[in-house]
């Protein structure tokens, strides 16, 4: 099995990036060229599941939408359950709800009412970490009902704008510091 | 057409006991099925992917598509294990790069599906993956876009089918479900998936 240099230089190699989306002056960091890649996407799993298989989590909560490509596979490999963080109004039975901020005005977040048991300990996936918003949104919701957010882990980071920091003493584990 | 229903995997039957039945949502009369119960249960939802595998490894099987959200829990897995790759299908402006996108009929209106371009080549066999197929539409608009960079669909799969379907739209897609729901059909839903029917043969 390659190195995790090896293997992370790959994953880094083929994430595209599109300039000026969703709006001019933003580089877009495209995770969909990753996953054409079976070889590069088994690996990014396999990262996260050396890291994450003997740390007795239960839940893996993956944020709508890109974190329901990477959140399923290493909650089938760990042997957790699998919860889907969405935008408002998707999810159909009863939820708890977190708001947050955006550049300009506010967004929610919803989980499922009973999905998670207090105690039991969570990992967050999305595919990349930008002010960290959302991830804290999640943190909020899960810790909320008592569960334990071990780490939150995500494919990509932008680390100039400092999500890591706005976790506060969330530790957070990427593949991939984009600059 | 689907050709489950003679002789029920085992696993089969605890995969629909986990499926939750959500009334009225996302409006009055629909009995919404909720596939993230089935996601709460490990084994359950690894029974649910081992089902797919099993049936499409050795199939020379290059593409997994995965229609956005829900498509997006069932797909990856399943490419991950056969050794393809995954392809998200996704509303329109999610998707940063170049795409293609196919308009299909809704209840009221119509909605579109994107596809990068350059994601899919010509000659590759593909499979379509979501959580569940009702009138088929989305499927059908799936499959355009695959067909249309001249990929070959080989079938499409759902845990769920709402059955009462069957005899419509269904009929132009090779389906394979894990298990099939008691779903309710308004006639408008009726009218809508004969007319995709009908537009479909005739572009054929």
């Amino acid at each position: 099995m390659a190195s995790e240099d090896q293997r992370i230089a790959k994953i880094s190699s083929a994430i595209r990036v599109i300039p000026d989306f969703p709006k001019p002056g933003i580089m877009f960091q495209d995770i969909t060229t990753l996953l054409l890649e079976p070889k590069a996407f088994k690996d990014t799993i396999d990262l996260f599941v050396e890291r994450y298989k003997d740390k007795n989590i239960s839940v893996v909560a993956g944020i709508e939408a890109r974190g329901f490509i990477f959140g399923p596979p290493i909650a089938l490999s760990i042997g957790a359950k699998f919860v889907p963080m969405r935008k408002p109004k998707k999810l159909p039975g009863e939820v708890i709800s977190e708001e947050y901020s955006l550049e300009y005005g506010t967004d929610k977040m919803e989980m499922h009412v009973g999905a998670v048991q207090s105690g039991e300990r969570a990992l967050i996936i999305d595919d990349l970490i930008a002010t960290g918003g959302t991830l804290c949104a999640a943190i909020r919701l899960l810790e909320r009902v008592g569960v334990e957010v071990v780490e939150c882990a995500c494919v990509i980071e932008l680390p100039e704008l400092k999500g890591r920091d706005r976790l506060g003493d969330k530790p957070l584990f990427v593949l991939v510091s984009a600059v | 057409m689907s050709d489950n229903g003679k002789c029920e995997d085992p696993r089969v039957h605890d995969i629909k006991t986990k499926i939750r039945v959500v009334p009225n949502f996302p409006k009055p009369g629909i009995m919404f099925q909720d596939i993230t119960t089935l996601l709460l249960d490990p084994k359950a939802f690894k029974d649910t992917v081992d089902l797919f595998v099993e049936r499409y490894k050795g199939k020379n099987i290059s593409v997994v598509a995965g229609v956005e959200a829900r498509g997006f829990i069932f797909g990856p897995p399943i490419a991950l294990a056969i050794g393809a790759k995954f392809v998200p299908l996704r509303k329109p402006r999610k998707l940063p790069g170049e795409v293609i996108r196919e308009e299909y009929v809704l209840e009221y209106g119509t909605d579109c599906l994107e596809m990068h371009i350059g994601a899919v080549e010509a000659g590759e066999r593909a499979l379509v993956v979501d959580d569940l197929i009702a009138t088929g539409g989305t499927l059908c608009a799936a499959m355009n876009l695959l067909e249309h960079v001249g990929a070959e669909v080989v079938e499409c799969a759902c845990v769920i089918e709402l059955p009462d379907l069957k005899s419509t739209a269904i009929r132009t897609i090779k389906l394979f479900s894990a298990g099939s729901a008691i779903g309710h059909l308004s006639l408008a839903q009726s009218k809508e998936c004969v007319k995709f029917l009908l537009a479909r043969s005739y572009v054929e």
